[in-house]
């Protein structure tokens, strides 16, 4: 029983993986060939980093999901704050919007941003699509997750430490840095990587609302359409050493931490 | 008057959720004059096919998606606590590439002269062909979205006090009486929240069918692309099947959230 | 004692994370604002074409847009799309501040009378003089106010020759309905050249305005589809160079190119007629830099940026100084510079009447779905079935509470 479950673990893990290998290997190819070997080379990162094009895109991209990211975070973290002081209805009213982008197909939101920022453009002369309806797009389906992070965090606080800090003389704002802070921090950091991540990855809302701009996914995309470069797997192998990296560097230091604990 | 700390987000929410989801009503409403008219809701039948051609297919990869996951998620929750992070980061790592590559990559792979059929061609077995029928597609939805079936299962799972399982057992249940009575009712919540973020997706999605199925399996999300950036322009008629897949999809989750009511709300996060 | 030990050192990991988590950001915002500060004291032009339609530095060639920024410090951001039909509905989906658009003929007639290509002033693309008298004042664009013609060719099949055991002569578009070829058939994915093919085929004009001659071209196209591996456009570069598809119509600009990649491959014009278009640069009516604009149509004509062009990109250029430039082989090819007879014989599209257009959407989508049950009854029942389930579900849940 317990070989069957590892040979079935294994099977998904080589389901998972067997797509990346590919794109890796293929990185390393000489000729421009999918899928016959033909020798090694690294000409395919040469021309990756020379290409202007992609390289702005990845810059684009960058912007987008840091900006997007922080102003998530902070409207999301005070919404939070906010809903967990509201009355019943409005709470209930406002927590539904709140889903709406989460179980909105991304389509359908792209879409209807779309409309919205056309409608703005052509009526009234701004928000021309671009990097700002860019970043107002990944901040709107970026929020929820920040807003979804935080508040249990403000549900499981003592709510009596905010009124005692104030009681002895603390400034209510520095009785909330001080105290309420600290205390959601975990929530509002996962609502943050989340937020950078989901718009880092985004292609569909991006793809209805950039207009002329280019991001790293839309990029992609184009590429796919057209004679396919193994720069595309030249450039994924980088995304994907870089966050190994990262994830690892984190992870480590958690079970180091984990053993630090025990012993 | 003091400024709710909640108020900016209230303006955000109105502006960039609301107004556009109004102005995709209005739309699919209205001609290209402006003029009220039901035009587009009635032609969005013309579409049926596609409509049950996605469904069935998200339905599907769905189904396979629970029926491979839940095992894997429940393996997962069972070996010891310091492998448990590490494997569920390995299933989310796929997911940091981005998910075009990914689909790209099965493209190499189930070519007619791709890596399956080049390995069976030199083992001397014919060539299958695979790319370009709606098995590709449920192949690359359930590639794409079995992480977000595994996770929320697996994070219920891990929850559930393993004294009860205990006690169970001690009171003589077996296995499969302790699977069905116990495991499986206390891991709907995560069931339900895997099913819904599996079955949205598959069901919306443009690029998967469009790199796996050939161009000639289109799905909703095709057909919407096609009406706002694609080859027949007209986003009255587009707006219109956005509206019917979005009420659609509303009342699908509305049904999962009848089975359990803590599905996709905040308590879903807190499982984090 | 311990729990304060380990509430330390979680605030501890907490803030490590945070604050690597910032100085990334801020590297990363550092490093996107040096790039973009690095060139926002220029213009940037926004220049939307067809992929794979411009020496992009591969292989050796000349990168047009580096040099044009190189010579003008004027920046480009360039993007590339699908189909005439999607250049289209983006810039109708508004919004969208293209400088330089490279649609073809009937397209470009089409915008004219929507009114969204701005008069080009000709003063400043001197090198206009170069393009040959044969492609000004076409029927496009009578009195030549809005387009610089970029290339021309005409639509013909390719083919492999190791999977095709019909010899060139006797190749036409009725392969594409053979049944011998099942799987193996590449299709156009925009419908105006899908259309076409099976016009030709019928013997009809591919400006039909008769709504039942665009019915019977559907009908033919329904019957092909079962034969159709997928509809592409630059795709078919990735399919018929790795030898997934046996037969595919496509631009005969394309053909150098291909035919490069995989010898295999066979590229014939066929006899009983096709079409042929030109692209033409046009400056969209909302462009902000106009004038940088022309300075870019104007590069892109002078002959020695134009030949190193065409060399690339191997469609056919309107320019006679390009062709006589170019090698032997590719100016004496019967490919790129078809002789009179397959010219004459070959037809222009035109722009539509508004009904043809949208009949043309509807029947598109209808040929690709075709072989479904489209009942309006069916997606009715679908939704009914899923509000029945929803009640149901609500009963079960009054019953179990």
């Amino acid at each position: 029983m317990k070989i069957l479950s590892k040979i079935y673990v294994g099977v998904i893990f080589l389901f998972l993986y067997a797509p990346l290998v590919v794109l890796v290997v293929f990185s390393f190819n000489e000729s421009k060939s999918r899928n016959t070997w033909t020798g090694f080379s690294l000409k395919w990162y040469e021309k990756l980093l020379s290409d202007t094009e992609i390289l702005h895109a990845l810059v684009n991209t960058l912007i987008i999901a840091a900006v997007s990211a922080i102003i998530a975070t902070i409207i999301g973290t005070m919404a939070a704050i906010g809903i967990t002081k509201m009355k019943k209805w409005p709470k209930k009213v406002v927590m539904n919007v709140n889903k709406l982008p989460m179980v909105n197909p991304e389509i359908v939101t792209g879409v209807s941003l779309m409309l919205l920022f056309v409608f703005a453009y052509n009526s009234i002369g701004i928000l021309r699509p671009g990097l700002v309806t860019l970043i107002l797009s990944h901040t709107t389906f970026c929020l929820p997750y920040v807003v979804l992070s935080v508040l249990p965090k403000l549900r499981q606080m003592n709510p009596h430490l905010y009124e005692a800090a104030q009681d002895l003389g603390c400034h209510p704002f520095k009785a909330f840095v001080k105290v309420v802070l600290p205390d959601i921090m975990p929530g509002i950091i996962t609502g943050m990587t989340m937020a950078f991540t989901l718009s880092l990855d985004d292609f569909v809302i991006s793809y209805f609302t950039s207009g002329t701009t280019q991001t790293l996914p839309i990029a992609i995309y184009s590429m796919t359409r057209r004679i396919v470069s193994p720069e595309i797997n030249a450039l994924s192998t980088i995304l994907f050493v870089v966050v190994l990296l990262l994830l690892l560097v984190i992870n480590f230091r958690q079970i180091n931490e984990l053993k630090d604990k025990k012993s | 008057m003091k400024l709710k700390p909640s108020a900016i987000y209230i303006i955000w929410m109105t502006l960039f959720t609301l107004i556009p989801m109004a102005l995709v009503l209005y739309f699919a409403f209205t001609n290209p004059m402006g003029k009220f008219t039901l035009d587009n809701i009635i032609n969005v039948g013309r579409y049926s096919s596609i409509f049950l051609k996605s469904i069935w297919l998200g339905a599907l990869s769905t189904i396979i998606c629970l029926l491979i996951g839940y095992p894997l998620a429940y393996m997962i929750s069972k070996v010891n606590t310091k492998y448990q992070n590490i494997m569920v980061m390995l299933i989310m790592l796929p997911m940091w590439m981005n998910f075009l590559l990914r689909t790209y990559a099965w493209m190499t792979i189930l070519e007619n002269n791709g890596i399956i059929n080049n390995i069976l061609s030199s083992i001397g077995i014919a060539p299958l062909s695979l790319i370009n029928t709606s098995g590709a597609v449920v192949l690359g939805m359930v590639y794409n979205f079995l992480p977000y079936m595994i996770l929320p299962i697996y994070s219920i799972i891990v929850k559930i006090d393993k004294k009860i399982i205990e006690a169970a057992q001690d009171l003589g249940a077996g296995k499969r009486k302790v699977f069905s009575k116990i495991l499986l009712p206390l891991s709907i919540p995560g069931i339900i929240s895997g099913i819904t973020m599996v079955f949205v997706p598959a069901v919306s999605t443009f690029i998967i069918s469009k790199m796996l199925g050939g161009g000639s399996n289109i799905l909703i999300g095709d057909l919407i692309e096609m009406q706002f950036l694609g080859n027949s322009y007209n986003p009255h008629l587009g707006s219109a099947i956005s509206l019917v897949l979005m009420i659609l999809i509303l009342i699908s989750i509305g049904i999962m959230n009848r089975f359990d009511r803590s599905s996709i709300n905040e308590d879903y996060m807190s499982h984090h | 004692m311990k729990k304060l030990g380990e509430k330390l050192l979680k605030k501890k990991f907490i803030m490590s994370f945070i604050s690597i988590f910032f100085v990334i950001l801020l590297i990363l915002l550092g490093i996107s604002l040096a790039f973009k500060n690095s060139s926002s004291n220029n213009i940037t032009l926004n220049v939307y074409n067809w992929g794979e339609y411009i020496a992009d530095g591969t292989d050796g060639t000349l990168n047009v847009n580096e040099e044009f920024t190189k010579q003008t410090g004027i920046r480009i951001n360039y993007s590339t799309f699908q189909s005439n039909e999607a250049l289209y509905a983006k810039m109708q989906s508004g919004g969208t501040k293209y400088d330089v658009i490279i649609p073809s003929d009937y397209m470009i007639s089409k915008m004219i009378n929507q009114g969204m290509l701005r008069e080009l002033n000709y003063n400043n693309i001197p090198n206009f003089s170069f393009i040959d008298d044969t492609f000004k004042n076409s029927n496009y664009d009578p009195e030549n106010k809005y387009s610089v013609p970029y290339t021309f060719g005409t639509v013909g099949i390719f083919y492999n020759k190791k999977m095709v055991q019909e010899n060139e002569d006797s190749i036409s578009f009725n392969i594409l309905w053979d049944k011998k070829y099942t799987g193996k058939i590449l299709m156009f994915d925009n419908p105006r050249d899908a259309f076409a093919i099976a016009q030709i085929r019928l013997g009809l004009s591919v400006n039909s305005d008769n709504v039942n001659d665009w019915y019977r071209s559907a009908e033919e196209l329904k019957k092909q589809k079962p034969l159709v591996q997928s509809y592409v456009m630059d795709q078919i570069f990735d399919k018929m160079g790795n030898n997934e598809a046996a037969i595919a119509p496509y631009y005969s600009g394309d053909a150098p190119l291909l035919m490069k990649r995989n010898p295999d491959i066979g590229f014939v014009i066929p006899k009983d007629g096709t079409t042929k278009f030109v692209d033409a640069m046009c400056i969209p009516k909302d462009s902000e830099h106009p004038e940088a604009a022309e300075a870019y149509i104007n590069f892109m004509c002078r002959p020695d940026i134009a030949i190193e062009n065409i060399k690339y990109i191997g469609y056919s250029s309107p320019e006679s100084i390009v062709k006589e430039n170019l090698d032997p082989e590719v100016k004496n090819s019967k490919i790129c510079y078809p002789d009179e007879e397959t010219l004459n014989n070959a037809q222009t599209f035109t722009s539509l009447t508004n009904e043809i257009n949208s009949l043309i959407d509807d029947l598109w989508v209808s040929v690709k779905t075709d072989g479904d049950n489209n009942n309006p009854f069916a997606l009715v029942l679908v939704i009914l079935m899923f509000v029945l389930l929803y009640l149901l579900a609500v009963i079960y849940q009054k019953k179990k509470s």
